[in-house]
């Protein structure tokens, strides 16, 4: 590992003027995902701002009902949020669904949106990847990718995001509140990360020296069905093969509103809006569901060992559809 | 801002098992490698040295967390306990590892010290209402979960054991929470 400066700033302003003032400066959360990358020696940096202590630590429901979590809230905290388990249960339930107690402990809020694809052509060094390094080719393109991408990869790169928690915001409608040499800024958690395209080494709309200091979640006082389910090759602590989050709300026997999004199936949580669109309206039936996860899947775009993600992630939403909606078709 | 750092070193006070350790550490220098090297206390083990295993598991101000991934350096003031902690100053075993004995929850004992101060964790963290992967999404937030077998193999999942003890091991973690 690379010698490296090390900084702990007291306040959001000192973080980002002292990331300005640092040439190959990062920010260092729970570091579950940075401290690993650096001991693989896919990143080395020059100096480490932790900000993991930073007064950012709360989840509070503000005064228009919408709940802000603050960056440093450690997944495990999240998890079993009473204000998170009761309005949000796809949020809870899709941090329980990733990594283990221990890492939940460590990794903050900030940190899971912003951690690594875990493509092993990403963390080998001696393997080709335009996402460590443009223009070097992409390994998995022909090479093992049965875990990657079906749908929205370029040729350059088929890596999918690995964040639960990133899936379940996406669905949720969730906002990431952003703070920068420019100031504060928040964009759509479902537009936060990128597709890969032409410059795979982007992950996130996110500018250099910017901190994300919360995540924002939109007011639901009374909650709305919401769920979380996720595939993976055993049945704890891996990854997901994919995995879907779902809000659906039924009013007078049609859906009234539905939030829809894929996981491990694309190098962004895949918000789902065509399907989204074709259940507004519609009686939820199970002939409306598969009607309109067909209609989304039908963008997929398999290689040549991952097909099975496609019917994997349609049983997954249908499921999950089918569960959220089972009182409103009894 | 922070502790005194120069360059690449920063002087840290860590409170380890009840006593506190100043030193000075490389930037570079996790928790793990400290604990072990630094501290004579290589109670918490190596395994894959990427938080993919569980071995290297201690309490961190309480919680479990792996010790391979924290970098001493951010952990200035923090309460560490190792499995070397755990028996406190008297003879007699703690209750869990008594229980690990009792019931066979190991082979080779290398994934041990991680398995104990992760179980240890994991039922503070259920009784403090954390809930699971397979918790029931019904029961109420903020009342202690408690934890059958599924609950514990589900919770204790971040810890490999490649001898495979985990019947034991789930079996030991029963006898100390009834």
């Amino acid at each position: 590992m690379k010698p490296f400066a090390y900084v702990r700033p007291g306040s959001v302003e000192e973080a980002t003027d002292a990331y300005a003032s640092r040439p190959g400066a990062r920010y260092l959360g729970g570091g579950t995902n940075l401290v690993d990358l650096m001991k693989l020696g896919v990143e080395r940096p020059a100096a480490l701002i932790d900000v993991s202590r930073l007064p950012l630590d709360a989840v509070e429901e503000l005064p228009d009902g919408s709940v802000r979590v603050g960056a440093t809230v450690r997944n495990s905290d999240l998890a079993a949020h009473p204000l998170v388990r009761d309005r949000y249960p796809a949020l809870s339930q899709a941090l329980l669904a990733g990594a283990s107690g221990q890492l939940r402990n460590a990794a903050t809020t900030g940190g899971n949106l912003l951690q690594r694809t875990r493509c092993p052509y990403f963390q080998d060094l001696s393997k080709p990847c335009n996402k460590r390094e443009p223009g070097s080719g992409c390994g998995a393109l022909e090479g093992v990718h049965r875990d990657h991408a079906v749908l929205g990869h370029s040729d350059h790169c088929v890596a999918t995001h690995p964040s639960d928690m990133a899936v379940a915001l996406a669905a949720l409608d969730a906002r990431v509140e952003l703070h920068g040499p420019e100031g504060t800024r928040s964009v759509p958690a479902a537009g936060f990360h990128r597709l890969p395209g032409d410059h795979p080494e982007r992950d996130t709309e996110i500018e250099p020296g910017e901190l994300i200091t919360a995540v924002v979640l939109p007011a639901r006082p009374a909650g709305l069905p919401s769920a979380y389910r996720k595939a993976r090759d055993r049945a704890s602590y891996a990854f997901a093969l994919a995995s879907v989050a779902a809000v659906v709300e039924v009013t007078d026997g049609v859906v009234a509103y539905a939030g829809l999004a894929f996981g491990g199936v694309a190098h962004r949580p895949w918000r789902a809006r065509r399907a989204e669109e074709a259940l507004l309206g519609a009686a939820p039936t199970v002939a409306a569901f598969e009607h309109a996860v067909d209609l989304e899947l039908t963008a997929a775009r398999p290689l040549r060992d991952n097909a099975y993600k496609v019917p994997l992630a349609r049983g997954l939403a249908l499921d999950v559809l089918a569960r959220l909606t089972a009182s409103a078709r009894a | 801002m922070g502790s005194h750092s120069h360059g690449h070193h920063s002087d840290v006070t860590l409170r380890v098992n009840g006593k506190p350790r100043t030193l000075t550490v490389d930037h570079r220098r996790v928790l793990l490698d400290v604990l072990r090297d630094d501290l004579d206390l290589p109670g918490a083990k190596k395994g894959c040295d990427h938080g993919q295993c569980g071995a290297c598991t201690v309490l961190v101000d309480g919680r479990r967390v792996n010790s391979c991934l924290l970098l001493a350096v951010c952990l200035d003031g923090c309460d560490i306990t190792t499995v070397e902690g755990l028996a406190g100053d008297g003879e007699e075993p703690h209750p869990l590892q008594r229980a690990f004995l009792e019931r066979d929850g190991f082979q080779c004992g290398y994934c041990t010290p991680g398995q104990i101060c992760s179980a240890l964790g994991a039922v503070a963290e259920a009784e403090a209402g954390h809930p699971s992967h397979v918790t029931d999404p019904a029961l109420p937030s903020g009342r202690p979960v408690p934890l059958d077998r599924d609950e514990i193999r589900e919770r204790l999942s971040g810890n490999l054991c490649r001898c495979g003890a985990y019947p034991r091991i789930v079996e030991a973690v029963e006898d100390v929470i009834r």
